[in-house]
């Protein structure tokens, strides 16, 4: 059996009174995609923030690589040198250049080299498409290569995992494709990646794992050519009408 | 206006001037290092230091400077603890100082959006990190103009120090006056003593603002 990189045992979240996960396990091997789709408000944002110990947890457990992921605890800060996280709102820090946002978390926190990460800066952009972008700043950028320089400032950090939250949503359209390309370019190459999105035919291609989420809950698992194709529960058919405009 | 009056005694007001400048400089220092911690107490929510910080913001920001300087100057001896003039001038304008530093520090570092420092978090920044890399070079852009305000602020309210007997400006003028009758040259001066102090000040707080806001907000 593969190695798993992410565990997650009876992950129970609430707001206040306001439950959002219930009782969710789930794992994620090395080198598998899992793409978690479904209705707005299902929890799949905040499945993903509690992943990297961005939300705390009412119950259950998150493992990386078999280490506890602890909200508010000081190891957190260890394990998130191993997980990757990519925003909706790209997030990139206005003030930085773009190489200076890539080289802060492998100089100041991983007290790396500081030629080695320049030269892995420029490779890294070059990968996505951005070369000769590396002293521009953020707000001289396009959306779409500001997502690309955020991408590149959670892989640098060598994570075992990216998380990628809806990281086309704020997009304009045309934007859209070019982003998805670099992830799946990722995916070809091995990286281990948990995707929320709301691009279906996106989701259908880069996905080795689907799963559907609502009301807290994955209602449903599996391939996603059978998850798209032949979708088995009733509330998966209903959310995939949703996207088609014939009847 | 007696030209020979002005260009006899404007050495006082160079004197003044400097005092006022020294003076007026430490103050604003002091202000600025205890408006950051208080700042920090309050953005942190630091337990009891942020409540202490919540009381004496209220009591420096609704009590007026001549009423601090007064109670330094003349209200601590009686419980034996004498200052100079010179010491109550700048513990004076620090206390009344950091309350109004101390708003405009935080709000600039409030003005930094949560998602910037989750992503920071997600980096696996620490938080003296997140303060350092992120918050405050963004927080010190967001807050300078309200901290120039300050600044200028401060330096006029030093007018009040010949109150407790520290030969600045304003006392200069009010002794010219008081000896010589010349109120329209003494006044002058004073204008333009304050302006000449003040005026550059301004000018370089624009500038440092416009460079701290290079890379876009």
């Amino acid at each position: 059996m593969a190695e798993k990189i992410i565990e997650v045992k009876n992950l129970h979240k609430q707001f206040g009174e306001n439950v959002i996960l219930k009782d969710l396990s789930i794992s994620v091997e090395k080198g598998e995609v899992v793409v978690l789709i479904g209705p707005s408000g299902c929890g799949k944002s905040t499945l993903l923030r509690c992943l990297n110990g961005l939300e705390p947890i009412q119950g259950g457990s998150v493992m990386l690589h078999g280490e506890p992921v602890l909200y508010g605890k000081k190891s957190l800060t260890k394990i998130r040198q191993r997980i990757g996280m990519v925003f909706q709102s790209y997030d990139l820090f206005p003030h930085m250049t773009v190489a200076q946002n890539i080289a802060l978390a492998p100089l100041k926190v991983q007290k790396r080299d500081k030629k080695e990460v320049e030269e892995e800066t420029l490779k890294l952009l070059e990968r996505v498409g951005l070369s000769g972008k590396a002293d521009a700043y953020p707000n001289e950028l396009s959306g779409g290569q500001k997502q690309r320089a955020a991408i590149v400032r959670s892989l640098i950090i060598h994570p075992d995992i990216i998380l990628l939250d809806e990281i086309t949503a704020a997009l304009d359209p045309e934007m859209v494709h070019e982003v998805l390309k670099v992830v799946l370019d990722l995916a070809k190459s091995g990286t281990t990646m948990m995707i929320v999105t709301h691009e279906m035919a996106f989701a259908k291609a880069v996905a080795d794992r689907i799963l559907f989420l609502d009301g807290g809950e994955i209602v449903e698992e599996g391939k996603p050519d059978e998850f798209f194709d032949a979708p088995k529960t009733e509330r998966a058919k209903q959310f995939l009408k949703t996207f088609t405009y014939s009847d | 206006m007696d030209l020979a009056f002005i260009s006899q005694h404007y050495p006082l007001y160079v004197k003044a001037a400097v005092l006022t400048v020294v003076i007026g400089g430490i103050g604003i220092v002091l202000s600025a290092v205890v408006g950051l911690i208080c700042a920090l107490s309050r953005y942190y929510k630091i337990p009891v230091l942020r409540t202490i910080t919540v009381i004496y913001t209220e009591l420096s920001r609704n009590t007026p400077l001549i009423v601090q300087l007064f109670f330094l100057y003349f209200g601590l001896p009686k419980a034996g603890i004498v200052l100079s003039s010179e010491a109550c001038g700048i513990i004076g304008l620090t206390f009344l100082g950091g309350s109004y530093m101390s708003e405009s520090i935080l709000s600039g570092f409030q003005s930094i959006k949560k998602g910037q420092i989750e992503s920071a978090e997600s980096l696996g920044l620490s938080k003296a990190q997140i303060m350092r890399y992120v918050v405050f070079p963004r927080a010190a852009a967001a807050a300078m103009p309200a901290v120039s305000a300050n600044i200028i602020f401060l330096l006029k309210e030093t007018s009040v120090f010949s109150a407790v007997a520290l030969a600045d400006l304003m006392y200069v003028a009010k002794d010219l006056i008081g000896m010589y009758s010349s109120t329209t040259e003494s006044l002058f001066m004073l204008v333009v003593a304050y302006l000449i102090i003040i005026l550059p000040i301004s000018l370089l707080c624009s500038v440092l603002e416009r460079r701290l806001r290079r890379g876009g907000a």
